[in-house]
């Protein structure tokens, strides 16, 4: 290959596309969604949380603390024993279509607000976080009443109140995850929103109400760590579903311990994205992109570490960089913008801390994208090369865009390097070969595999992972279980 | 050199198995991300008046006589001419028979003159009659000519005999730019269509194009990107810079600006050019036109204000 | 020792080793527990398992696993009721050894006959609780989707102390028949089946490593079955002391599945269903594009 460049500097520009906002109403102020209805937080705290493209605060919203939770789980405790396992599962089925169909409904104004909120570019809200959220209420709705069907042998019962405490990185998203499973089954829950990204599971509350669903059925308590924690680890709280850090998970696996308490955890990853040299490498290099950049980075089953066989591996990265120069980074709520704000000055920190370190490790670090703006949180997409297994930069979830890449020669070694680590969320693996797909799609060690794909997500697909990247399944008729207990069937 | 006779040496056929698979779902999803994108304001502005400048006003029907192609000559001359600053088309596409009547409308305009030739659009004929075909265009004074590929041969995995077509074509033309349609319509896979883009390109193409707008489908971005991803990776491995021109059913100034996006965001600025893009069509330009229009007075517009020719 | 002599003459007593990648060593650390009877006697020293046999045994059980979990279901459907086959041709020797050990003869050939139709029961799963569990998902987009279980890993068993043959088998069966392997700790004090079951399964084309015995203390060992890094998932059958709430928090270290099978009767039918087999298996979806 020789040194011919593309250029892409310069020429025909983009004019700036802004999505409207002007229909967005945000309010002040958010108390806490219990019982119902928005109550003050019982000590009165509040926090702000920030639109991490203009650094300024969007909303005041409320911190929960020991006492608003044990409110939030007693009156999802009497929601549970009251209205919601008394009702029929046909129309706890019913009520959660009519959240789906309203969230269609206000799909473009929950898109807004998710971008303004976390950061992430308004396609990716609009295309794909909340229609996928609408699906999953929609895909759950139909199990209410043929949970029999799920089950051979088995009765499936509701658990009780599920505490469930989300990420950041697909704030409604992992709602719908969490909530649309649990209420068809039967459950109550209280959710805890990540503290960056609070808003759009409060409008879930206050849409949740105008679909008329009982009081607490749905309970919403905002706030940081400790609120997490205090919701873990109520008493009152019979199953518990996190998505979060590995740290985290541990540290809730452990305060678990001796609770009889049902848990889901659905952890970090560091995924192996693997192409043959016989891949079709143009949707390869697509792949790539998709899978490390797709939302700043900021996903579990990113696809951060490029495994590439050594007889394409200029190739590919030839190829991957002048696509990394099409990439536009910048304002959120531009529809043409590929990579959005960095979640929070926090983890632009430990982004640029890794890109420190992979620097210092003697790795060849290169950068895309077009120039970011001066306030907010920005990183452009990142690759190194020159990498090896033993570098942190290839073993830690960085969870921003920032791509590290190595070489194989042989399958083995690529199956053995894909392996090579403790997590088991997601993996890659492009080659135009059938009987190799099944070869590598068998023997990775992980929940998720895409084969000449990748960061594909589905309703009707479970997703979790092995080893440290989690215990259970969210999503398709897998996901179900993590919400019942399964009795001696009849 | 004699009708049919000339040989490449083998060393000159690429080796096909070395082309990179195609994934058409892949495919797609690319070709729809480059659909979300929103082109406003002077972008817009700048990328519809590009795309005028990059079309080849095309007639190619049985009912041509000389009285449609000049009417077809006289609207690249003027194609609106209350609007200010319009650039004007890169050429007109006609028949071999029409070449003459063309010639002699376009004169002293910067307007190039295309002619299908090689018993288009089957390219069903021998292949003295498709170098004869080819010699006469030339002869009559087409700046550039528009071939097509043995599909028949192609498909029965005859390569060597479509490269060699090819490269007599391009003798064949002498001063004149070739460009070789694939008739993608007729290939059947994203994956035959990056192997003719290949074959065609070291055989000797200066454009690689689409379609001969017979046969349905014509022109699609999928089939377009896979083309110009072989474009660029003929470049990376030449350094010469091929042109592409997508033809038939690109309508519409919306799809223009679509293939202009994925031009810009496969090949980059080098490619954003009349001399190595095109637009095969023959209603594109009032659609363009009438997008300009709006821009320019905010009103949308009735095509009953616009020329059609 | 463990057999009296009777009138004709001496028998050979047996040694009681433990079982680790398809042999049988004495515990590394030289040391034992004597296993006496009703009376007092002593029947057997039994091997008092270490810290450093189970690590041998979990590095057996990860260089098996490979093998095993890639077996066909049809050959660990067969290797297991090769089991079964096995164990009833040695019914009589379990049966012994359990009415030594203080179970009385009819409950002895009870147990006996209910671990042979176990491992029957479960070697008729190997090929089909796939077939239970897995799906295609109709995704929206054009690509083909889905799920199937693989095994966990390598799972440790902490055996119930109350039934020393069918608490074993009834934990042993479910984790290899899903292709995992695993390092099983006997029940201190009814061991004996253990060991020799460990024999049986040398005898029944089982792959050395697949399943791994160890006899010992649970108390001393349990910590290490649930903190070891490179197991997978554990299984835990007594609750006494808290040891459950320990194994819980220690297993967060890299979280292992953990599963509880407490105060349950093993002779109970509710302990045959695919669902104890899904307890240690993985769901893995698989994505890939339909076109052309």
């Amino acid at each position: 290959m020789s040194s011919t460049k593309l250029s892409f500097d310069g020429g025909w520009e983009y004019a700036p596309a802004p999505q409207d906002t002007s229909h967005i109403s945000l309010d002040d102020r958010y108390g806490l969604f219990i019982g119902g209805e928005f109550v003050e937080p019982s000590d009165g705290r509040y926090f702000d949380t920030i639109n991490p493209a203009t650094e300024q605060s969007l909303a005041s919203v409320a911190s929960a603390g020991d006492k608003d939770i044990d409110r939030a789980v007693r009156a999802a405790r009497k929601a549970y024993e009251g209205p919601w396992s008394k009702m029929s599962a046909g129309d706890r089925g019913k009520y959660l279509f009519r959240i789906a169909r309203m969230l269609q409904e206000r799909s473009r104004e929950f898109a807004v607000i998710e971008s303004l909120d976390g950061g992430k570019p308004i396609r990716e809200s609009r295309d794909i976080d909340i229609p996928l959220s609408a699906a999953h209420f929609f895909y759950y709705a139909g199990w209410a009443d043929k949970l029999d069907y799920a089950f051979p042998g088995r009765d499936a019962r509701p658990l009780g109140v599920a505490g469930q405490v989300i990420p950041w990185n697909f704030p409604l998203l992992m709602a719908a995850w969490k909530i649309a499973p649990a209420l068809a089954c039967g459950n109550t829950v209280v959710l805890k929103p990540a503290e960056t990204t609070p808003l759009t599971a409060l409008k879930l509350a206050e849409l949740v109400r105008d679909a008329g669903l009982p009081p607490g059925v749905v309970n919403i308590v905002t706030g940081a760590g400790e609120t997490g924690a205090a919701l873990v680890n109520h008493p009152g709280v019979d199953k518990v579903a996190f998505t979060g850090s590995t740290a985290v998970g541990r540290a809730i696996q452990k305060s678990l311990a001796g609770t009889n308490k049902k848990y889901t955890l659905e952890l970090g990853g560091k995924a192996a994205n693997v192409i043959f040299a016989d891949a079709a490498i143009d949707q390869a290099v697509e792949g790539i992109v998709n899978g490390i950049f797709f939302n700043q980075g900021h996903v579990c089953c990113a696809g951060s570490r490029l495994l590439v066989q050594e007889s394409v591996a200029d190739e590919v990265i030839q190829k991957l960089k002048d696509r990394m120069q099409t990439l536009i980074v910048g304002d959120p709520l531009d529809k043409n913008t590929d990579i959005g704000a960095i979640n929070s000055k926090a983890q632009l920190e430990r982004i640029e801390s890794y890109l420190g370190l992979g620097r210092e490790e003697g790795a060849e670090m290169y950068q895309g994208g077009s120039a970011t703006p001066e306030t907010g949180y920005w990183c452009r997409p990142t690759l190194f090369t020159g990498v090896s297994q033993s570098n942190r930069i290839v073993q830690e979830e960085i969870f921003g865009p920032v791509l590290a890449i190595q070489t194989f020669r042989t399958l083995e070694e690529a199956l053995t390097k894909a392996n090579n680590t403790p997590y088991g969320l997601s993996g890659g693996v492009w080659t135009d070969k059938g009987a190799k797909i099944f070869k590598m799609t068998q023997q990775v060690r992980a929940g998720v595999v895409w084969a000449n794909t990748f960061n594909k997500f589905d309703p009707t697909s479970p997703f979790g992972g092995y080893k440290e990247s989690g215990v259970g399944r969210e999503g398709g008729l897998h996901g179900l279980s993590a919400y019942v207990s399964l009795e001696a069937g009849q | 050199m004699s009708d049919g006779a000339l040989h490449i040496e083998p060393s000159r056929l690429p080796d096909l198995d070395r082309v990179p698979r195609v994934d058409e779902v892949g495919v797609g999803e690319r070709v729809s991300r480059f659909c979300k994108r929103s082109i406003k304001k002077d972008s817009k502005v700048q990328a519809l008046k590009l795309a005028l400048s990059m079309i080849d006003l095309t007639t190619l029907e049985g009912q041509d006589t000389p009285g449609k192609v000049r009417q077809l000559c006289q609207k690249a001359i003027h194609l609106h001419d209350s609007m200010e600053g319009l650039p004007h088309v890169a050429a007109v596409c006609v028949y071999p028979t029409m070449i003459g009547v063309a010639k002699k409308a376009l004169e002293g305009y910067d307007i190039g003159l295309a002619s299908v030739a090689t018993a288009f659009p089957s390219g069903q004929a021998p292949r003295s009659v498709k170098l004869e075909d080819t010699r006469m265009a030339v002869a009559e004074g087409a700046d550039e000519i528009d071939m097509v590929i043995s599909r028949g041969a192609f498909l029965q995995g005859e390569y060597g005999l479509v490269f060699d077509e090819i490269a007599a074509i391009k003798e064949a033309c002498g001063e004149a730019h070739l460009k070789v349609i694939l008739e993608t319509g007729e290939l059947g896979t994203l994956d035959r269509v990056r192997r003719a883009s290949v074959l065609a390109m070291h055989a000797g193409a200066d454009f690689i194009k689409t379609s001969t707008g017979k046969i349905q489908p014509a022109a699609t971005m999928e089939v377009t990107l896979v083309m110009l991803q072989a474009i660029r990776d003929f470049y990376y491995e030449t350094g010469q810079r091929i042109g592409m021109k997508p033809a038939g059913g690109i309508s519409k100034a919306k799809q223009a600006i679509q293939y202009l996006v994925m031009l810009h965001e496969t090949l980059g600025n080098d490619w954003m050019t009349p001399d190595l893009f095109r637009f095969g069509a023959s209603s594109l330009a009032n659609d363009i036109l009438m997008q300009l229009q709006k821009q320019q007075t905010g009103v949308y517009q009735s095509d009953d204000y616009f020329s059609k020719d | 020792m463990s057999a009296k002599a009777s009138d004709s003459r001496l028998p050979v007593a047996k040694t009681y080793k433990i079982y680790i990648g398809g042999k049988f060593p004495r515990t590394e650390s030289g040391r034992y527990y004597a296993l006496r009877d009703g009376d007092g006697d002593v029947i057997a020293n039994v091997c008092q398992g270490s810290r450093k046999d189970f690590r041998e045994a979990v590095v057996a059980a990860r260089a098996a696993f490979g093998g095993w979990s890639s077996a066909s279901a049809y050959l660990r459907g067969q290797i297991l009721y090769r089991i079964g086959e096995m164990l009833e041709g040695r019914r009589a020797q379990f049966v012994t050894e359990l009415t030594q050990q203080g179970v009385k003869a009819k409950k002895a050939e009870a147990e006996v006959d209910a671990s042979i139709d176990r491992l029957v029961y479960f070697a008729g799963w190997a090929d089909k609780y796939q077939q239970v569990f897995s799906a295609v998902n109709p995704v929206s987009s054009s690509h083909f989707n889905f799920s199937v279980l693989e095994p966990t890993g390598v799972v440790g068993i902490l055996a119930p102390q109350g039934s020393g043959l069918l608490g074993l088998v009834s934990n042993i069966a479910p984790a290899i028949v899903g292709g995992n392997t695993c390092i099983a700790l006997a029940s201190e004090t009814r061991p004996l089946c253990a060991i020799s079951f460990a024999e049986v399964l040398e005898s029944s084309d089982v792959p050395a490593g697949v399943v791994n015995i160890l006899t010992g203390s649970s108390a001393e060992l349990a910590e290490h079955f649930a903190s070891h890094m490179d197991v997978n998932a554990i299984v835990y059958c007594d609750d006494a002391d808290g040891e459950g709430t320990q194994i819980q928090e220690l297993a967060a270290g890299n979280i292992k599945r953990v599963i509880a099978r407490v105060g349950l009767n093993w002779k109970d039918d509710s302990n045959e269903n695919p669902y104890l087999i899904a307890d240690t298996q993985e769901t893995k979806t698989t994505w890939h594009p339909i076109g052309r």
